[in-house]
């Protein structure tokens, strides 16, 4: 018995480290090599460290030449007030669909969580939002962010909020605050840690989200940041342009890190407890 | 703010407690916002799929099964599903492979299992698209990999294997958030079962099939449902990596969407998504109750 496991001590850090380098260091080098390398070189991608090194010159050539900060400016505004609404809809949702009772309140709730793992219907969608004069702009495109992302949060929240005790509230209540002080001073401050994992998985499906984005806004001068990389990509001038393909998605994916390394500890902790109960 | 929700002594009367401490119109912007822009276009999409709706016609009228005819007929309904079930299949199965692989050599909370928790994370953190064309680099025939072993195989241009090798890149992308879970489940397991196993005697292998396993099953109920109706709805990935192709041996539903609603053809791509919805309800329903089941029987 003791053989194998003393074998294992040694074995799996080697194990580990050779996965982490087979699995994620050699995607990551290749993108980060291949956008410090000159057109010539990266035309073909291959794992060689880069011969000239531009990598200056690649990221300045992705920032304009694909405009990535209009990019940058029509993500977050459309990314910015998809995120408020879900949270402030979701945990007023939330908060009812937690603390009262009844048949009405499950059907509802059981509605409004289907979305989770049901497909939104984005062709009747496109046709909705012409009717309406929202198809191709932002106010389109952040109801239906809103209402795809609301499930997620709504769901993460009852279950958070049916974890916290009636007192706190009721005390507020005694002291002569109605719901909607109730809501505002109680409620919202509890919600703090759950409002942070809710935050990041939205801001995450959005930010990175084309297929949406494609049928709602399309290509025009709202692209959102995705958009503009699957334009960068398929249009002829770069065709195999890998070094500022991959300039580019360096650039798209540092806020998103920068994000993780952050919050780190939150996020890990409001993900895992909102699934596995 | 608004007077009538603040007065103190208002009598309860006839009003049940509940609405008067947690009235209806808090959850009402929510239900609205949801009503009408996901579950009213669900419901519309129950109509659209039986008319000639299309770029090229200013009227919309119904034309019956029109649609569903001419993708039965051109083969294109049944490829589609079947690729996107095998490709969901493939993927939903890779990505709780690796992410349970991961759980296990990552259990034990020391530095240096949490900075490669980290390390394989990251792919969850970048952007499908962004992933599928490094993916594309690499595999490509003039690719990286390719280069590096001195081969010239057509790695995106297989029909029967291509969608393989894109569902495994998929299972790449989102094994570090089935990772998390999984290691949620594995910290929630008490720590006197596994003293008592191993009190028993139980080996590795043992203690993981009969013990930690079936006590991972909230997890495994999470992971399962959510990567397979998850991946069900792909886009990005396949259309970054084949486009479909090759042959439209990876054209799952989205593609197919999104190629004809390219096309002009509003109606058709309508029909599609039904499918798609039609497909995910029946695989839902018996999925969730059956691994809930599998959970009480723990």
């Amino acid at each position: 018995m003791a053989r194998p496991a003393a074998a294992w001590r040694w074995v799996r850090p080697a194990v580990v480290v050779g996965l982490a380098a087979l699995a994620v260091g050699v995607p990551l080098w290749l993108v980060l090599a291949t956008a410090a390398k000159p057109q010539a070189e990266a035309v073909r991608p291959n794992l060689d460290p880069p011969d000239a090194w531009q990598p200056g010159r690649n990221y300045s050539d992705a920032l304009s030449e694909g405009e990535m900060l209009r990019g940058l400016v029509n993500s977050l505004l459309v990314i910015v007030p998809a995120v408020l609404l879900v949270l402030v809809l979701g945990a007023g949702a939330a908060w009812v669909f937690a603390r009262r009772r009844g048949r009405l309140v499950a059907a509802a709730y059981a509605v409004c969580v289907s979305g989770l793992l049901l497909p939104p219907a984005i062709i009747t969608i496109v046709l909705q939002l012409r009717q309406l004069g929202l198809a191709g702009t932002r106010p389109g495109m952040i109801a239906v962010y809103t209402a795809m992302y609301l499930s997620t949060s709504i769901f993460f929240m009852t279950g958070f909020i049916r974890s916290i005790p009636h007192e706190l509230e009721e005390a507020a209540r005694i002291d002569g605050a109605g719901p909607l002080r109730v809501f505002v001073r109680v409620v919202l401050p509890l919600l703090r840690p759950v409002i942070a994992t809710a935050t990041i998985m939205v801001m995450l499906y959005a930010w990175s989200d084309v297929f949406y984005a494609f049928f709602v806004l399309g290509g025009g001068d709202a692209a959102t940041l995705p958009i503009n990389l699957y334009q960068v990509a398929s249009a002829q001038l770069y065709l195999n342009n890998w070094h500022l393909i991959f300039a580019y998605v360096v650039l798209m994916s540092l806020p998103m890190i920068a994000v993780f390394l952050v919050a780190q500890r939150r996020i890990v902790s409001g993900i895992t407890s909102g699934a596995v109960k | 703010m608004a007077t009538p929700v603040t007065t103190t002594g208002r009598p309860p009367g006839r009003l049940p407690r509940a609405a008067v401490h947690h009235p209806w119109w808090f959850a009402l912007p929510a239900v609205l916002v949801f009503g009408g822009f996901f579950l009213l276009p669900n419901l519309l999409n129950f109509w659209y799929p039986f008319t000639d709706w299309s770029g090229y016609r200013s009227q919309i009228s119904f034309t019956g099964l029109d649609n569903f005819r001419q993708i039965l007929d051109d083969g294109t309904l049944w490829r589609a599903i079947r690729v996107t079930l095998v490709y969901a299949l493939l993927a939903a199965l890779f990505q709780n492979a690796f992410g349970l692989g991961l759980a296990l050599l990552l259990e034990r909370d020391t530095r240096f299992n949490r900075f490669f928790r980290a390390v394989f994370f990251l792919p969850v953190l970048i952007s499908a698209l962004a992933v599928g064309y490094v993916f594309q680099a690499l595999f490509n025939t003039d690719g990286a990999v390719n280069d590096a072993l001195g081969t010239a195989v057509p790695w995106l241009g297989d029909t029967t294997w291509t969608i393989v090798l894109v569902a495994v890149v998929h299972g790449w992308k989102w094994m570090g958030l089935a990772m998390l879970i999984y290691l949620a489940g594995l910290k929630g397991i008490p720590g006197e079962v596994l003293e008592a196993a191993r009190a028993d005697g139980a080996g590795p292998w043992r203690m993981f099939r009969a013990i930690r396993f079936p006590l991972l099953a909230p997890a495994v109920t999470f992971n399962v449902t959510t990567s397979l109706l998850g991946s069900m709805n792909t886009f990005d990935i396949v259309q970054a990596t084949t486009g479909g192709g090759p042959a439209g041996s990876t054209e799952v539903m989205n593609i197919y969407m999104f190629r004809v609603f390219g096309q002009g053809l509003y109606a058709q791509a309508s029909a599609m998504s039904l499918v798609l919805f039609l497909i995910v309800v029946a695989l839902a329903v018996p999925l969730i109750t059956g691994l809930r089941r599998r959970e009480q029987m723990w």
